[in-house]
């Protein structure tokens, strides 16, 4: 395994943080209610806090003199390695729940296989992050069964996100070459072991929610080999502005 | 006969009550919600402090925008962070506020229809990165200002949620302000950024601590029930006397060519505020008053589905209880 595999393999789990932070960053300051508004500002906080601290240590890794900034806001978009889910938009709270929940059942599983990593920085960043990603599990959790249990109209709209967002779920478990390489050294998480917990506890919770289980066998891939949906490059234009107009300043 | 009597009676106790009231004020001791006090006050005080949730809320917006663009990991989260900030203001003056006697939901409406007002400075736009700065130093600095003797003021829940936001606000003008000093050390470039938010933010935010004082409708009462301790005027000379050293160290130049220190009085000399402009604002004309209104409105209106469900949730799962424990 070289420096190379792992910085990859990071970028794989810390470009999700970045990009669902990004995400929930377009929403402060238009939620439903005050309260909702201040615990999505809190989660994409803890999220962009988990990236900094993993782009931090890609950092020291590299080769090159880079910073936690050059790696955030500088890399094409084939370079980002996020799942598709976490870039998809924020149509409405229904998709901003349902996108929320399906990332967090993983991140969780995700982040307590990582405790136990060889690699003591992983181990200690999945340690500090369990915290927090709880809480963001317990608050999705909460308001799917709330909107899917809630009224007629909650209910449907709950249940068109789930089916709309369903087939990103499955690309969570794909290995590309740098995670298995990672993985065998016992830096990386097995994520094809993590699949029958995560659809165990995800369709739990839709069933008690009174939501279908979506039951297609067509799931969209990409992300993590670089090809994003249409909506990737919008994200990178808003967030790189800066640092691709005002190239090499300090901010 | 009877009836005349019960009358004065009864204005003899509110004529008591009053006294009482008014009494407690003298010595500065806190009104609270279950206490007695008059119509007006109450009235008054509902307008002033929905108008400054009003103020918190929409200012999320005009920083809202900058948040997907932030030049930094760094500042992305802090600007996350400080908008969180006014949330969370705005959800303490709320409550503040509904202790009165108003709903939160009756407040929104105010906004919306824009009979409540809120701080005529969200009305204009954040252009770029620099505003994030300039807004810190001079519109967090303005309100601290207007706000800290407010941390004193007669109304117990209003002085105590001032006391958190003070403290916070405080935060956010260093905050704010070495951002402007990063991009005063910065290239060319950033100075330029960072002069061109300096000449737009400056008036407004001079405007922002209210109409001169014989403009200022509401003083004279305010002032006896501290609501205010400092006139409009007096104000704006505190915040002027204390930004322009503030702009010297980062080596900016303030936009108004009369202002000049006076010796004999001590204080800045400045130039003439443009009131129109204010009043233009004020009466909805500002550039992004429909913008942040509807904002405002679409949040309001496209979140209705989502209380509505979390009303009927929370109904369902009381009659399950209910029966859980009947059975």
């Amino acid at each position: 395994m070289t420096n190379e595999n792992l910085i990859q393999y990071i970028y794989s789990i810390a470009d999700n943080s970045l990009i669902l932070g990004q995400r929930l960053g377009e929403l402060c300051g238009h939620g439903p209610t005050l309260e909702t508004d201040i615990a999505i500002t809190n989660i994409a906080l803890d999220l962009l806090g988990q990236t900094r601290s993993y782009y931090q240590y890609v950092a020291e890794l590299s080769k090159e003199d880079l910073t936690e900034d050059d790696v955030a806001f500088l890399r094409k978009e084939r370079e980002y390695k996020n799942v598709l889910l976490v870039e998809q938009p924020n149509t409405d709270f229904a998709y901003i729940i349902a996108r929320q929940y399906f990332f967090d059942v993983y991140h969780f599983l995700l982040l307590e296989k990582m405790m136990d990593s060889k690699n003591v920085n992983l181990q200690a960043i999945a340690k500090k992050s369990m915290k927090e990603v709880a809480y963001h599990k317990r608050f999705s959790g909460d308001w799917l069964k709330r909107l899917g249990d809630g009224t007629e109209e909650s209910h449907q709209k709950m249940q068109q996100a789930v089916k709309d967002l369903w087939v990103y779920t499955d690309e969570l478990f794909h290995m590309n070459e740098d995670d298995e390489i990672v993985t065998k050294a016992g830096f990386g998480i097995d994520n094809a072991a993590l699949k029958d917990a995560y659809y165990q506890e995800i369709e739990a919770l839709l069933k008690e929610s009174t939501i279908e289980i979506p039951t297609t066998s067509y799931f969209q891939k990409g992300g993590k080999k670089g090809i994003h949906t249409e909506h990737m490059g919008y994200i990178l234009a808003d967030m790189q502005y800066m640092q691709r107009t005002y190239p090499d300043m300090k901010w | 006969m009877k009836n005349n009597e019960n009358m004065k009676e009864q204005e003899k106790q509110t004529k008591s009550l009053e006294e009482v009231f008014e009494a407690k004020i003298a010595r500065d001791e806190k009104i609270e919600p279950k206490d007695w006090m008059p119509e007006k006050y109450r009235k008054t005080h509902i307008r002033q402090i929905s108008q400054h949730a009003h103020s918190e809320i929409v200012g999320m917006l005009p920083e809202g925008n900058w948040i997907t663009r932030a030049p930094s990991l760094r500042r992305k989260v802090a600007l996350l962070a400080k908008v969180q900030d006014e949330a969370g203001h705005g959800l303490y003056l709320y409550s503040a506020c509904e202790t009165l006697g108003i709903s939160r939901e009756e407040m929104y409406e105010q906004l919306h229809s824009g009979k409540a007002k809120y701080s005529s400075i969200f009305n204009y736009p954040t252009l770029t990165w620099a505003d994030m700065g300039a807004i810190g130093w001079l519109v967090d600095g303005a309100a601290i200002i207007n706000q800290v003797p407010l941390c004193n003021t007669s109304f117990g829940p209003y002085a105590r949620a001032m006391v958190r936001v003070c403290k916070e606000e405080s935060f956010h003008q260093r905050q704010g302000y070495e951002i402007m000093m990063t991009l005063c050390n910065g290239t060319q470039e950033q100075k330029e950024m960072a002069q061109d938010a300096l000449n737009r933010w400056w008036w407004p935010s001079l405007m922002m601590l209210g109409p001169t004082d014989d403009e200022s409708t509401h003083t004279e009462q305010s002032m006896k029930w501290k609501l205010k301790r400092k006139t409009n005027d007096e104000l704006r000379q505190q915040f002027i006397d204390q930004t322009v050293p503030q702009a010297d160290i980062l080596g900016l130049t303030i936009p108004d060519a009369d202002l000049k220190y006076n010796n004999d009085t001590g204080h800045y000399d400045f130039g003439e505020i443009d009131w129109e402009e204010f009043w233009q604002v004020v009466k909805g004309h500002g550039m992004c008053n429909k913008e942040r209104i509807s904002a405002r409105k679409n949040a309001w209106e496209n979140g209705k589905w989502v209380r509505d469900a979390a009303v009927a949730y929370a109904e369902k799962q009381a009659e399950k209880q209910a029966v859980k424990k009947a059975v």
